[in-house]
C-alpha cells in the first residue's frame, strides 16, 4: 500500500461531522411520483428537450439533446409520462428548463447505449460511451466529463488522479462508495486510463478513511499503473489544485487547468459512474446523496434518482427531527441554502445537510485585527484580508493585482478568521467586478476595432 | 411555509474570537505580573489597575464619542493597559499610569481606526512619549529590597553599558531570570514572561519568526560587537526588556507584518537595532525604539514580501 503524503500550504481542519453516516450502507431512496430533470446540470450550454408533453419516456432514456462543446446529455431517471416542460429553480439558485415527469412505477430500462468492456472498445468508442451517458464531474463541479477526457493534442497527459478524498465536513457519500463499490472504482480508472491513453494512476483518499484505503489498495494489488495514496485529512485536500501539487509536486499554473501539468482529475463517482455506463450501458440517472446534519431524523447515504426533490429525500429520511434553520445543498464550507425544498437533486448534488438554530450560528462580525490567520491558511497563498479590503471599498483593480481570480473559493479565510469577517463573499464579489470589467473592456476593444479607431482616437472617447 | 436561513458559504466558523486571542494574551502576562507584585511590593498592583481602568474608560469614553460600536469586550484596552503598565518604573506615580494609558488607546489606536489599524504598538508610542516628556520619572528605578528607603539605582543593563558610574556589582543570573532585580514593572522576570510566552505559541497567538529572530539577532550582534564576551551577551538577552518586548510588543498584530518573510525582517531589524543602540547609544535600553521604528517600516516590509501565490509566475501557453 503506497503511503505518500505530500501536504499542501495552508488549509483548515474543521470538525468532520461524519460519525452519523459514515457507518451507513447506501439504502436506496424511494422513488417519487414526479421527477423534476434539469436540463441543464453541468457547466457549459443547456441541452434543448428532445421529448415534449404527453411523451411516454423509458429509465435512461435521453430526454436532453446537449448544445456545444461543453455541454452534457440529459436523461430519464424514471419510466413514465412527461408531464410538462417549465422553468423551475435549482439548488445553484439559477432558473433552468426543466423536464417533469410522471413516474408510473415501472422502471422500465431504455436500452440505447450499447455496453462493452475494457478489451473490446477502442478510446475512442469509450469516450462516446462517456459522452453519450451524459456523464459529469460528481464531486460537485458538473463539468462534462468527455470534454475533461478529450484535451487538445499538444497538452501530453501523463497521470490520472482519482480524487476520493471528501474533504467536506459532514459528506460521505465518496467514502461509502469506495466501501462498497470498489470495482467500479477500479473500473472506471482503466476506462479512464485507456481514454487518455496513460499509464500511471493514483487513487488519492484522506488518511482518516482507513477501511476505504485498506479496501481499495487491495483491489489494485494485481493492477499494472495504479497505485493508492493516502493524503493527510485538511480541508480543501479535496480541491483539484491542492490535490495535485501534494501528489505530483506540480502547480497548476495560474489561470491554468490541470491539463497544463499533464494530470486529469476525476472524482470517484464520476469514475464509478463510468464503469456502470460501459458495463451495463446505464447513464448518469443517480447518484448517492449524504442527507446529514443535526435536525434530520435519520442521517444515511441514499441512492437517488436525479430529479427527485429535496422534500422527497429528507421524507426518505424520516424527516426532521427539529425545526431546520438552515439546508445546504453539499457540505458546509462550499455548499448553498437552500430557501425551499422543492429542488431537485442533480448530477452534482452531492448532499443535502439540515443545520439545528445551533449549527447554523454564527458569530457577529467585527473589525479587521490583521493576524493574518486568513493569509497562513489559504491554498493558494493569498492575502485574503487585503483582497477583501480592497472589495468592499470598491477597488477592484487593487484586488485583480492582488490575484484575486486565482482564488478556489474553499471558503478556509472565512472559516478561520477570529473576526468572522465576511471574506470568501467580499472576494466572490471582487472576482465578479472583475470578470465584469475584462467582459465591458473586451467588447469595447472589438467595438474600436470594428470601427476602425486607433488608440489615438480612442483617448477622445469617454 | 417553511422559512429557512440563506447566507452565503462557509456555513460553519472556527470557535476562536479575537476576544478569546486577548484574553490569551492576559492570561500570558499575569505570571510577570505576579513576580513583580512580588518584588517591588503591592504598589505595582495599583499601578497596573489603574492603567488598565484607563485604558478601557479611554477607549469606551472614545468610542461613544464618536458614535461607533463599544468594542471594550473585546478585551485589546485591557491588554494596551497591562502593557503600559508593565513599561513604567515601579515607583511611577498613578498619573504617569494615566496619561500613558490615554495616550496610548486615544491617540495611538483609537485616532487611527481603532483594532487593527494602530500603525504603531499603543504602549511603546506612548511609552515613548512619557520617555520625553518626564524623562527623570521615567528612568527612576527602585531596587527591590530598597522599596521602602526609595533608594534609586541602575538596572544592570544601565550598569553594563556605563551610563551609572556606580561600582555596584552585578546580580547574579538566578536573580536576572527569576526577575530580582531593578526595571520596569513587568520587564524583569524572564521566568515568568517565558512561560507566557511558551502558551502564546502553543495557543498559536504569536508566530516564533518575530521573537526568535529579534533575540537571535540581538544575541549575535552583541556577541560580536558588545565586548562583553559570550556569556555577558547571553546575559544580556534577560535585561532591558527585550524579551518583553519581542514576545509580546513586536508581534503585535496591526503593527507587525503580516507575510512570514516580513516577520523574520521585521525580527532581524528590530534585533539589529536594539544591539546598535545598547552598544553605541547612549542609552541603555534599545527595545522600546527598535521596535516603533521596525512598526513604522512594516507597510513597505509587507509590500515587498508577498509571498508566491500557487501556480504563479508559471504562465501556460
Amino acid at each position: 500500500m503506497a503511503s505518500k503524503i505530500l501536504p499542501f500550504a495552508g488549509g483548515i481542519h474543521p470538525p468532520h461531522s461524519k460519525h452519523s453516516t459514515e457507518d451507513k450502507k447506501v439504502e436506496i431512496c424511494k422513488v417519487p411520483d414526479i421527477v423534476k430533470i434539469p436540463l441543464k446540470q453541468h457547466v457549459g450550454a443547456p441541452c434543448v428537450p428532445l421529448v415534449k408533453p404527453g411523451d411516454k419516456v423509458k429509465w435512461g432514456q435521453k430526454i436532453g439533446q446537449p448544445q456545444g462543446y461543453i455541454s452534457a446529455a440529459v436523461h430519464s431517471s424514471v419510466s413514465g409520462t412527461v408531464q410538462s416542460i417549465e422553468e423551475a429553480e435549482q439548488p445553484d439558485g439559477s432558473r433552468v428548463e426543466t423536464v417533469v415527469i410522471q413516474n408510473d412505477g415501472k422502471d422500465t430500462p431504455d436500452h440505447s447505449i450499447r455496453p462493452g468492456t475494457l478489451e473490446s472498445l477502442n478510446a475512442e468508442e469509450l469516450r462516446n460511451i462517456v459522452m453519450e451517458a451524459g456523464i459529469v464531474g460528481m464531486g460537485g463541479a458538473a463539468f462534462p466529463t468527455h470534454v475533461k477526457l478529450s484535451p487538445p493534442p499538444e497538452r501530453k497527459i501523463d497521470t490520472v488522479i482519482l480524487n476520493g478524498s471528501e474533504s467536506e465536513p459532514f459528506l460521505t457519500s465518496d467514502d461509502r462508495l469506495m466501501l462498497e463499490h470498489p470495482e467500479d472504482i477500479l473500473y472506471g480508472c482503466k476506462v479512464i486510463m485507456k481514454i487518455l491513453g496513460v499509464s500511471r494512476a493514483f487513487i488519492a483518499i484522506e488518511d482518516i478513511m482507513p477501511e476505504a484505503i485498506r479496501i481499495l489498495s487491495a483491489k489494485a494489488e494485481g493492477e499494472k499503473g495504479i497505485q493508492v495514496v493516502r493524503l493527510g485529512t485538511k480541508y480543501p485536500q479535496g480541491a483539484e489544485k491542492q490535490l495535485i501539487y501534494a501528489i505530483t509536486g506540480r502547480q497548476v499554473p495560474s489561470g491554468g487547468l490541470p491539463m497544463d501539468v499533464g494530470t486529469v482529475v476525476q472524482n470517484v463517482g464520476t469514475a464509478a459512474a463510468i464503469s456502470r455506463a460501459v458495463r451495463t450501458g446505464e447513464p448518469l440517472t443517480q447518484r448517492i446523496v449524504t442527507v446529514s446534519g443535526g435536525a434530520v431524523r435519520e442521517p444515511k447515504n441514499l441512492l437517488v434518482r436525479i430529479g427527485t426533490s429535496f422534500r422527497d429525500v429528507i421524507d426518505c429520511c424520516g424527516g426532521w427531527k427539529e425545526k431546520p434553520v438552515k439546508i445546504l445543498s453539499g457540505g458546509p464550507m462550499m455548499g448553498v441554502a437552500q430557501h425551499t425544498l422543492d429542488v431537485p437533486v442533480t448530477k452534482g448534488t452531492s448532499g443535502i445537510v439540515l443545520f439545528t438554530e445551533k449549527e447554523a450560528a454564527m458569530p457577529e462580525v467585527s473589525n479587521c485585527i490583521r493576524c493574518g490567520r486568513c493569509a497562513s491558511v489559504c491554498p493558494i497563498r493569498l492575502m485574503p484580508l487585503l483582497i477583501s479590503a480592497n472589495s468592499l471599498k470598491g477597488n477592484y483593480e487593487e484586488a485583480e493585482k492582488l490575484h484575486a481570480l486565482d482564488c478556489i473559493e474553499c471558503g478556509s479565510c472565512s472559516f478561520i478568521c477570529p473576526a468572522a469577517r465576511p471574506l470568501l463573499q467580499s472576494i466572490q464579489v471582487a472576482k465578479k467586478e472583475i470578470l465584469a470589467g475584462r467582459k465591458k473592456r473586451d467588447a469595447s476593444v472589438s467595438n474600436d476595432l470594428s470601427e476602425g479607431r486607433t488608440d489615438r482616437n480612442k483617448s477622445n472617447r469617454t | 411555509m417553511d422559512y429557512f436561513t440563506v447566507s452565503p458559504a462557509p456555513h460553519i466558523r472556527t470557535q476562536e474570537s479575537a476576544s478569546r486571542i486577548m484574553l490569551d494574551v492576559v492570561i500570558a502576562l499575569i505570571p510577570a505580573g505576579i513576580v513583580s507584585i512580588f518584588v517591588n511590593g503591592v504598589g505595582v498592583l495599583w499601578t497596573i489597575l489603574i492603567s488598565i481602568v484607563t485604558a478601557v474608560l479611554t477607549e469606551y469614553l472614545i468610542q461613544k464619542f464618536m458614535k461607533k460600536p463599544v468594542t471594550i469586550n473585546d478585551f485589546s484596552a485591557v491588554v494596551t493597559g497591562i502593557l503600559m503598565a508593565y513599561n513604567l518604573p515601579p515607583g511611577a506615580p498613578w498619573w504617569l499610569a494615566v496619561i500613558g494609558s490615554f495616550l496610548a488607546i486615544a491617540l495611538v489606536k483609537q485616532l487611527f481606526g481603532g483594532l487593527g489599524h494602530n500603525f504603531m504598538n499603543p504602549a511603546l508610542a506612548a511609552r515613548a512619549i512619557l520617555l520625553a516628556a518626564w524623562p527623570v520619572r521615567m528612568t527612576t528605578w527602585v531596587l527591590p529590597d530598597a522599596v521602602t528607603s526609595a533608594t534609586s539605582s541602575a538596572t544592570p543593563l544601565a550598569m553594563m553599558e556605563g551610563t551609572w558610574a556606580s561600582a555596584s556589582k552585578l546580580p547574579s543570573f538566578l536573580d536576572v531570570f527569576l526577575g530580582n532585580i531593578g526595571g520596569s514593572i513587568g520587564e524583569t522576570s524572564s521566568v515568568a514572561l517565558l512561560i507566557g510566552a511558551a502558551y502564546l505559541l502553543v495557543r498559536k497567538v504569536i508566530s516564533w519568526r518575530i521573537p526568535v529572530t529579534y533575540i537571535a539577532t540581538t544575541f549575535i550582534l552583541t556577541v560580536l560587537l558588545g565586548g562583553h564576551g559570550l556569556y555577558g551577551a547571553f546575559y544580556q538577552i534577560f535585561l532591558g526588556g527585550l524579551i518583553l518586548g519581542a514576545f509580546y510588543m513586536a508581534t503585535d498584530y496591526s503593527s507587525s507584518p503580516i507575510t512570514p518573510k516580513g516577520q523574520i525582517i521585521m525580527g532581524i531589524g528590530c534585533g539589529i537595532l536594539t544591539a546598535v543602540i545598547r552598544i553605541y547609544g547612549g542609552y541603555p535600553e534599545g527595545v522600546s525604539y527598535s521596535i516603533l521604528l521596525m512598526n513604522v517600516v512594516t507597510p513597505l516590509i509587507d509590500k515587498y514580501t508577498m509571498p508566491k501565490i500557487y501556480g504563479e509566475g508559471k504562465a501556460h501557453a
